[in-house]
């Protein structure tokens, strides 16, 4: 069966120093039809221009070195421009961080919400407005007509994300890219809009590709889990394998530094992220592994089937293959 | 014994324009809470509910509009210009962010060295001598005071700043959102590197959090902030096991938890079922709840 989106080795580049240097790598990802794929990792990881990279948005100058981003079987990679438009805000939906910086700030939400349906040529201007009103029903901004009218700072932070979400969904389309939707967004309000965006994937049959830095997140929202680190997945599966017995080692990591047990001091991975200019020649992680081995160092390890539909990228889980 | 008391500590900021004169808005509302040596005491609440202003207020970095401020015994509010100048020694703060609380002019050195060459510590050489000191004691190489700050990561970033605040041995730190700002893993390093400074240098702590996650792993006690006004303070254990408040409940209840069979199982706050005039009534011993 052919996923909703099939993305097949991915790599995405930029000029370091003068070099091209991949700072996504063989990246393979896909998600079902009303699937929520969380995409995890931190500062770095690759997890932003993975997301950037499916709607061709890679900034400049970046750009995708190989691999095939396929939507229902059509490869995104060699559409031309025009044709990649109206796949954009279309048929994949697009949530930033900022709400603020999504939106402009001269223009009425209600104009912004029905922009998409206008531009993709799916209604009238009048039309659009009134379908505006009833998305900003649906994502739950109370007396919906009058915000229509309102400009983006006269709505809170939440408001104002509700109302992306809403332009997101304008359109219909089968897909929504979330990326750190609500980082910036207070823990009440979070919460909040999690919850939207479960409720309207199940209203409305979207599928989900959510990058996020926190694990809380991820048991909130994921299906199944992708965690990345410089530029590569390290482990990949359904999210109660990840979250309840991670195989590789920094998912390990990470989610022992989670903060919350209230034992005073954290576990920490030690060491920072490697420079993308100048990565170790085996496992990206290795330096700062607590189970390194020698061979670790040979060579960038596969990403091995672990059980229960998980991958790991991890010497160790190779051996425990065999 | 409290090291710091905060006593009615209220801050009002101006607003409108010199056309149209609006109400000012009371970003801190009568706020009294005092903290033992050696504590580390967290104050929590969402953006705009005046935490920051609260750090600010203590160091008197702005004017309070009314209330006391007690450091030591020490009247802080009514401290003159040399006074003042002796408190901020023992009296720091760290900066939620490390992008922009740097001068990204200077030396990782000289940002370092500031604080001492204020306050006219040391000759130049000892003064150099100490620097070196401070980077080794947040973990950094002492070769990298001749860095800037853009070359530096956040984590190596905060660390700097964690640096200059301890730089004057003070005994009371302000840690406003230390940590926010920084990846999950790097997080719990300079967590960890706050902790082990507060015991090597018996500092005390204010530690100012949106992160209920954070404030449950290190706080001793915990003072939520609600639009300028506290609505519990209670031991950390307490308020998070029993929280009485409905705010602190519906705070509580959004903490994300890392159990995907644990979603969306949380409390809604209405501010309307909120009682304004509310005041702190202790509800248990040692635990006040203004309901």
């Amino acid at each position: 069966m052919t996923p909703l989106l099939g993305i097949e080795r991915l790599a995405v580049g930029f000029p370091v120093r003068g070099r091209m240097i991949p700072v996504v790598d063989d990246v393979s990802l896909s998600i079902g039809e009303r699937e929520t794929l969380c995409l995890v990792g931190e500062s770095g990881s690759g997890k932003s221009l993975t997301a950037l990279a499916v709607m061709r948005l890679v900034p400049v100058p970046g750009r995708i070195l190989r691999g095939t981003i396929r939507l229902r079987g059509r490869d995104l990679l060699t559409l031309s421009e025009s044709e990649m438009c109206a796949v954009r805000g279309a048929e994949i939906g697009m949530v930033f961080q900022e709400p603020s910086a999504a939106l402009n700030p001269v223009m009425t939400i209600g104009d912004q919400v029905a922009e998409p349906l206008v531009l993709h040529g799916r209604a009238g201007r009048r039309e659009a407005f009134a379908e505006a009103v009833r998305l900003l029903e649906a994502v739950g901004i109370r007396d919906a007509a009058a915000r229509a009218r309102d400009y983006p700072h006269q709505l809170s932070g939440g408001q104002r994300q509700r109302a992306v979400i809403a332009a997101a969904l304008a359109c219909r389309p089968a897909l929504v890219i979330a990326d750190e939707p609500t980082t910036a967004l207070d823990a009440r309000v979070q919460a909040e809009v999690l919850d939207l965006l479960r409720e309207l994937q199940t209203q409305y049959g979207l599928a989900l590709l959510l990058v996020t830095h926190d694990p809380g997140v991820v048991a909130r929202m994921a299906d199944r889990v992708a965690v990345m680190y410089a530029g590569r997945i390290v482990e990949q599966g359904p999210v109660r394998r990840i979250l309840g017995s991670p195989a590789h080692p920094y998912t390990r990591g990470l989610l022992a530094s989670m903060p919350g047990a209230g034992r005073s001091r954290l576990f920490a991975i030690e060491g920072s992220v490697p420079d993308p200019a100048a990565m170790p020649p085996g496992c990206a992680f290795e330096p700062r592994c607590g189970e390194r081995l020698d061979v670790c160092r040979d060579a960038v390890p596969d990403l091995v089937p672990v059980d229960g539909g998980q991958f790991a990228r991890c010497v160790h889980a190779a051996a425990r293959n065999r | 014994m409290a090291l710091l008391e905060v006593r009615n500590l209220t801050k009002e900021f101006r607003r409108g324009s010199l056309f149209r004169r609006e109400p000012p808005l009371r970003a801190l509302d009568d706020v009294s809470f005092s903290i033992d040596g050696g504590e580390i005491f967290g104050l929590v609440g969402e953006s705009g509910s005046g935490k920051t202003t609260a750090a600010r207020c203590i160091l008197r970095l702005i004017e309070p509009t009314s209330g006391e401020v007690r450091f030591d015994g020490e009247n802080v509010l009514a401290a003159g210009r040399a006074e003042m100048r002796a408190l901020r020694r023992r009296m720091q703060i760290v900066f939620q962010d490390p992008w922009s609380s740097l001068n990204p002019r200077m030396r990782i050195g000289e940002i370092v060295e500031e604080p001492l060459s204020i306050h006219g510590i040391g000759t130049r050489a000892a003064r150099r001598e100490r620097v070196d000191e401070l980077l080794a004691l947040v973990g950094l190489d002492p070769g990298w005071r001749h860095r800037y700050p853009d070359e530096l990561s956040g984590g190596q970033r905060q660390r700097v700043g964690i640096a200059r605040a301890i730089a004057l041995g003070p005994s009371f730190l302000i840690a406003d959102e230390p940590v926010s700002a920084l990846d999950l893993s790097v997080q719990a390093q300079v967590l960890n590197l706050l902790l082990d400074l507060r015991e090597r240098l018996g500092l005390t702590c204010l530690f100012i959090a949106h992160d209920l996650r954070l404030v449950r792993q290190v706080c001793n006690r915990v003072a939520v902030l609600y639009r300028g006004r506290l609505v519990e303070l209670a031991r950390t254990d307490d308020l998070f096991t029993a929280p009485r408040h409905p705010y602190t409940q519906a705070l509580i209840g959004a903490m994300p938890s890392t159990d995907p069979d644990v979603r969306a199982v949380r409390a809604v706050f209405n501010p309307e079922e909120m009682n304004p005039g509310a005041t702190l009534v202790e509800v248990a011993p040692g635990h006040w709840a203004a309901t």
